[in-house]
């Protein structure tokens, strides 16, 4: 029997349609849910409640977490090369999602060794300074690379203990929505990773002024797209995150950080 | 229920009545209270949740309900600190914005009155305390009505007693009546506000009794919860409350408030009791004369959809005063 899926939106850890009721057919076959504003304050709502759980968390657990979404990507993958196209490029990509995913894994509890820094100071102070999440990161997904594209956006908002609400690949949603299928299994936490799909020109004006998000990772954005970002992302001075999609590196992780300084007394 | 066996139970009618009345009589006041349809009033509660109130309505809406709100702190741990924090956020619940209006009243425990009365100088904002054994009213009555008599003269100008449910329960209606009319008078000036605890009373004809015997023992309000039992304040049990008050104004043409408290954090919620309000008991009751919302954690979402509807832009928590 052929059973025909249901794409769903990933929200607060469950798959549920768009409030507005509404879909779209990125390709013509298949209906995806266009999520609305309300979809997205959903998603922010959940994971503005998340954040505190996942950034406590200890950043072995974190790496632990992503690792098993690695785990669970290659289990998947017959399913994603098919959803991808097929083809050596698909399977490229995949295999690429799946090393990103262990590469930050494998950070998380390494950040702070490299990011972070002791600092020489002229007085009786002991100096430091360390990076620490900045909360709510919206994720704007890249169009060409659907899978391994977000996946290289997601991995290091997440390594540093920040939660993601991630707009979808506009033209290719079905990899991101798929994704949601990992995370559900992979013991990450309710609300830490929402997906939304949708159309990008409607739903990020709302992403860019929200009050309640901290950094927005422009990766899959026009320059035009990123200016209006850019102007709306004042109202809260949100980090507007710039990187070509490809690149990999610790650094990145730190782009979602806060670098706390502490200075602590010597000989009281 | 004919007016003619409501009215005498009116204290205003009938001043010397508490201890005039028998058992009997309540009795018989008691079996008059028609049942209640409790899948109907569950349906029509959640049809008016549903209802859309957007733009300009909806601001209207919110401004209101801050205009009801009983803004309170019922912790063991209340400091007068606290209180003076409270005080000032009630009064102006937006530092900066002065088109936003100051709550209807703060609600405290006993103690706490002083601080507030101290805090509230020179505005409009009531004080509304808890008294009589709150929130169990497992105690002696001699004691409740000191607790009362002691919390008016503090400065209080609102108690929010509790109805002793153990007496209710086990069907001593007469206790419970003879209770509430002995507080009203240890009141004297001071608003009336009885809080039936409608968790406890287990089913909506409960509910429905309850609420006719706290108004024809002189309640000026009936309120749903203390907020520390579970549930607190549901849609459809504050319609049922909101019917009852309804039919005892048709019979006596005495007007008497209704308070929802408990478990109340959002504006969505907030706005679902207005229009409930609006519907069961019409626009004569959107004033804080009438209706008050009772909650410790409500203002701050009013506040951020308040600025959600002028600014466009979702809000974020952290750009407002700590409840």
């Amino acid at each position: 029997m052929d059973v025909r899926k249901t794409y769903k939106l990933f929200v607060n850890g469950e798959f549920v349609r768009s409030e507005s009721g509404r879909a779209y057919r990125p390709d013509g076959k298949v209906n995806v849910p266009r999520g609305s504003r309300k979809d997205l304050r959903d998603a922010v709502r959940a994971a503005r409640t998340a954040f505190p759980g996942w950034a406590g968390r200890t950043a072995m657990n974190r790496g632990q977490i992503l690792y098993r979404a690695a785990e669970m990507l290659d289990g998947r993958a017959a399913q994603f090369v098919e959803l991808l196209g097929g083809g050596a490029r698909a399977r490229r990509e995949l295999d690429q999602s799946v090393e990103t995913l262990v590469w930050y894994a494998g950070w998380t509890d390494k950040l702070s060794q490299v990011t972070g820094t002791v600092n020489p100071v002229a007085g009786p102070y002991f100096n430091f300074t360390i990076p620490e999440p900045t909360g709510v990161v919206a994720v704007v997904a890249p169009e060409e690379t659907p899978l391994s594209g977000f996946v290289r956006r997601l991995a290091p908002a997440l390594c540093g203990g920040n939660v993601v609400v991630a707009l979808a690949a506009e033209s290719h949603p079905l990899a991101a929505l798929t994704l949601a299928e990992v995370v559900a299994t992979s013991d990450v936490p309710a609300g830490v990773i929402n997906i939304i799909s949708g159309q990008r020109k409607e739903l990020l004006p709302w992403l860019a002024n929200h009050m309640d998000i901290n950094a927005i990772d422009t990766a899959g954005c026009t320059p035009e797209e990123i200016k209006g970002i850019e102007e709306a992302a004042a109202g809260n001075v949100k980090r507007v995150i710039k990187v070509t999609q490809d690149e990999q590196s610790p650094y990145l992780v730190a782009a979602f950080m806060e670098m706390k300084t502490v200075w602590h007394p010597i000989g009281v | 229920m004919p007016a003619t066996r409501l009215t005498p139970f009116i204290p205003s009618h009938n001043p010397s009545m508490a201890t005039a009345l028998s058992l009997t009589h309540l009795g018989s006041l008691m079996r008059g209270v028609r049942s209640v349809d409790e899948v109907g009033a569950d349906e029509r509660a959640a049809s008016l949740a549903k209802r859309s109130i957007k733009k300009s309505s909806k601001l209207w809406a919110l401004d209101l309900a801050i205009r009801c709100m009983d803004l309170t702190t019922l912790e063991g741990a209340d400091t007068p600190g606290k209180v003076a924090a409270m005080c000032a956020k009630a009064i102006r619940p937006k530092p900066g914005d002065s088109t936003i209006p100051s709550v209807a009243a703060v609600c405290v425990y006993p103690l706490r009155i002083a601080d507030c009365v101290e805090h509230l100088r020179g505005s409009d904002v009531r004080i509304a305390s808890v008294a009589t054994a709150f929130p169990s009213g497992q105690s002696f009555t001699p004691i409740k009505l000191a607790e009362t008599e002691q919390a008016v003269r503090a400065g209080a100008h609102e108690i929010d007693m509790v109805i002793d449910r153990g007496a209710f329960l086990a069907g001593d209606y007469q206790r419970v009546y003879d209770e509430i009319v002995a507080v009203k008078e240890a009141c004297g000036a001071a608003h009336l506000k009885v809080i039936l605890e409608t968790g406890e009373l287990g089913t909506y004809d409960a509910v429905r009794r309850a609420s006719i015997l706290a108004m024809a023992a002189g309640a000026d309000f009936i309120k749903t919860s203390t907020g520390k039992v579970q549930p607190a304040a549901t849609l459809p049990v504050a319609l049922v409350m909101m019917e009852s008050i309804r039919d005892f104004v048709r019979e006596t043409g005495r007007p008497v408030g209704f308070k929802a408290a408990g478990g109340i954090r959002t504006a969505k919620q907030a706005i679902a009791y207005l229009v409930l309000t609006y519907e069961t008991l019409g626009p004569d009751w959107m004033t804080p004369e009438r209706l008050r919302l009772g909650a410790s954690t409500l203002l701050n979402d009013v506040l951020m959809q308040i600025d959600k509807e002028r600014t466009g832009a979702y809000q974020s928590p952290d750009y407002f005063t700590i409840d």
